[in-house]
């Protein structure tokens, strides 16, 4: 299983893995948005965390059919579906490489983005907690759509229009303690609800994500 | 016994391709599977290593018995050949690449980037990495694709090996690789019956 | 006798063909009667007129979009668990009657929040729910549409229903839970049930029997074709394979 995460996180950092793209993406979005809203600082302050949370989201959707794609293309996936590792494992550990190389850097350059939307003070903190507690369900989630879409020819947009829908709990949740932590309410709950869909997701997709990948492979 | 298999059926694309279909084997055979293309070798093969479930009929292996080799090799372009074969070794739980680089010829090209091998070169390494998961049974599609004379030799000498060791290989290949040991089992008697349409063909028969 | 036995493709089509068109005219007879009663023999509501009567469309398709998908979840999981086509089928062909029925539900209510609320939209809990249910229906229909092997696809749409299910639960409460902190202005009360009276009640009652045999109906009609068209894709690959 370590093994499998260390390759993993090996092939995207190594030339055309892709790492750093979504991040580059992020923060195109983030730059472009002022343009379409206006300079105007307090409109940016209050769209700011809804923007951010959407932006990371959507850049976390890019790389989504990276996932499985590629072991299916070269033939990784039946050998790993006859190894000794149970495929929820699999599953799991490739939603945990997905979330170290795309969740987890999106989260530390929130802030930095943050300062471009002219962010509140009181809301970095929030806005990187949110999206620390969040962003493991959106990669989990996105896994589970990869699962689903594994093999199909062109995919990526059904992907999306799989997947999308599948976020908007995790989306509403994260925004919202972003928002509120932002404003200076307490953060309490939906910081705990965001916290239980990235449990709840964690626990049981993997197995739903690994029954979808042994039908996409008969 | 390494695998036996029981009146298997296996189908593809919903249709049943193969019918009672029984083999067995025991530590040290190994059995050739023949037939013209289409008549369901990779379909069989995947069904015994468990990819793909049987229509009817048994398959019963040792648990972790078996080790697959499909017909791509799953192998990460921008991995070196030792970054690859260590990856699947660790994955079956072995520590040691060294006899497999060995027997396959290919520690010179240890350290070279897999997307930088031939074709040849990457199905030697594919077929290396059989030797790194520690199973007793092959189950190889084809592994003699691409390969050039001496490759299909050294691959020979592998399976032989493998089977002195106490080890079986069932695989689809259409090359004769001079085992002398190894069993030829042809397909053709095993296709299954097609009932013409509309004859006997209720509902229920025509559907699945 | 056990109910299994209509999951038999040959008994589904047999019984089927035999229901339907008493299911049929019995959907007609009910919509057609509960239609007339609710749009012309109700009196107009003293405070919103006669835009009210879209009532008598409006909440029986509401209802119907919620559980078509009930019933294709019921369906999805007797396939995965009983592995019989005509479930799978039936949820196959529920889908599209589904999203249609979420349709209508968020038109009329469109037409008829314009002059009571003036506006077509708000991102009202109820309203936003049924937009995300719109979503679910989308995704569901678009992978039976992607694959191309159908019992592939049965497994992943079924597994997907699953899933999306336990979603669109959870953004039902998420959606409630937004609005509440979004402290939007004015808020719209949708409770209109409560405050329907007698005379609005029992045509309802009728369209919404209607719909559910208008339903019933539709959904026997499209399973019957995707029973047929399975059946003919099956007899192509055979003379294919011959």
């Amino acid at each position: 299983m370590l093994a499998l995460l260390l390759r993993d996180l090996r092939l995207a950092t190594r030339a055309g893995g892709g790492f750093g793209l979504s991040l580059a993406f992020f923060l195109i979005v983030t730059v472009l948005v002022p343009f379409g809203v206006g300079p105007e600082g307090g409109t940016l302050a209050r769209i700011a965390p809804g923007i951010l949370w959407v932006g990371a989201l959507l850049s976390c959707l890019l790389s989504l059919d990276r996932i499985f794609a590629l072991d299916r293309e070269d033939g990784s996936l039946d050998l790993l579906a006859t190894a000794p590792i149970p495929l929820e494992g699999v599953v799991a550990i490739k939603g945990l490489a997905h979330w170290l190389t795309t969740g987890l850097p999106l989260t530390l350059a929130a802030p930095v983005l943050g300062v471009l939307l002219n962010l509140p003070q009181s809301g970095f903190l929030w806005l990187t907690l949110s999206l620390l507690f969040g962003t493991p369900a959106l990669s989990v989630i996105g896994t589970f759509g990869a699962a689903l879409t594994v093999g199909l020819k062109r995919g990526g947009l059904l992907l999306s229009l799989l997947v999308l829908p599948l976020y908007i709990p995790t989306l509403i949740f994260g925004a919202e303690a972003a928002k509120r932590g932002a404003e200076g309410l307490a953060t309490a709950t939906p910081l705990l609800m965001l916290a239980g869909i990235t449990a709840g997701t964690v626990a049981i997709l993997p197995f739903a994500a690994a029954a979808a990948i042994r039908v996409n492979l008969r | 016994m390494m695998l036996s298999v029981q009146d298997l059926a296996v189908s593809r694309g919903g249709i049943t391709i193969l019918d009672a279909v029984s083999l067995t084997l025991q530590p040290g055979e190994a059995l050739v599977l023949r037939g013209p293309n289409g008549i369901g070798k990779t379909t069989l093969l995947r069904t015994v290593a468990g990819l793909q479930l049987p229509v009817s009929g048994r398959v019963e292996l040792p648990p972790e018995g078996a080790a697959y080799s499909g017909h791509a090799d799953g192998l990460k372009a921008t991995l070196t050949v030792a970054e690859n074969l260590t990856f699947w070794a660790r994955i079956y739980g072995q520590r040691d690449i060294a006899p497999a680089l060995k027997a396959m010829n290919l520690e010179t090209l240890a350290d070279r980037d897999a997307q930088n091998l031939s074709a040849g070169q990457k199905r030697r390494l594919g077929l290396a990495r059989l030797l790194v998961t520690g199973r007793g049974l092959w189950l190889l599609d084809e592994p003699t694709v691409s390969l050039d004379a001496a490759s299909v030799a050294l691959f020979a000498e592998a399976v032989r090996a493998h089977l002195k060791r106490g080890g079986a290989a069932l695989m689809a290949t259409h090359i004769d690789l001079g085992l002398e040991e190894a069993t030829i089992l042809d397909l053709a008697p095993f296709r299954a019956k097609t009932p013409a349409p509309g004859q006997g063909g209720g509902f229920d028969e025509a559907f699945a | 006798m056990s109910i299994w036995e209509y999951a038999n493709p040959k008994k589904f089509m047999q019984t089927s063909s035999w229901a339907l068109p008493w299911v049929t005219g019995l959907a007609v007879l009910t919509l057609l009667t509960g239609l007339v009663w609710g749009f012309f023999f109700t009196p107009d509501d003293f405070r919103q007129g006669s835009t009210v009567k879209i009532i008598f469309i409006h909440v029986p398709s509401a209802m119907m979009a919620i559980n078509c998908w009930a019933m294709m979840l019921v369906t999805s999981l007797v396939w995965l668990i009983r592995r019989h086509h005509v479930s799978v089928l039936a949820a196959k062909a529920a889908a599209p009657i589904g999203i249609t029925m979420t349709l209508i539900a968020l038109f009329t209510g469109a037409i008829w929040g314009q002059p009571m609320w003036g506006t077509w939209w708000a991102w009202d809990p109820r309203l936003t729910s049924f937009l995300i249910l719109f979503l679910f229906y989308l995704g569901y229909i678009a992978l039976w549409e992607a694959v191309d092997d159908p019992d592939t696809a049965a497994d992943l749409t079924s597994v997907l229903c699953l899933v999306g299910s336990v979603f669109a639960l959870l953004s039902r409460y998420a959606v409630l839970f937004w609005n509440q902190g979004l402290h939007q202005g004015a808020s719209l009360s949708l409770d209109k049930e409560e405050h329907v009276a007698d005379q609005f009640a029992h045509p309802l009652w009728l369209t919404m029997a209607g719909f559910v045999l208008l339903f019933v109906t539709l959904v026997l009609l499209r399973t019957r074709t995707e029973i047929r068209a399975r059946r003919l894709r099956a007899l192509e690959a055979r003379e294919r394979m011959a």
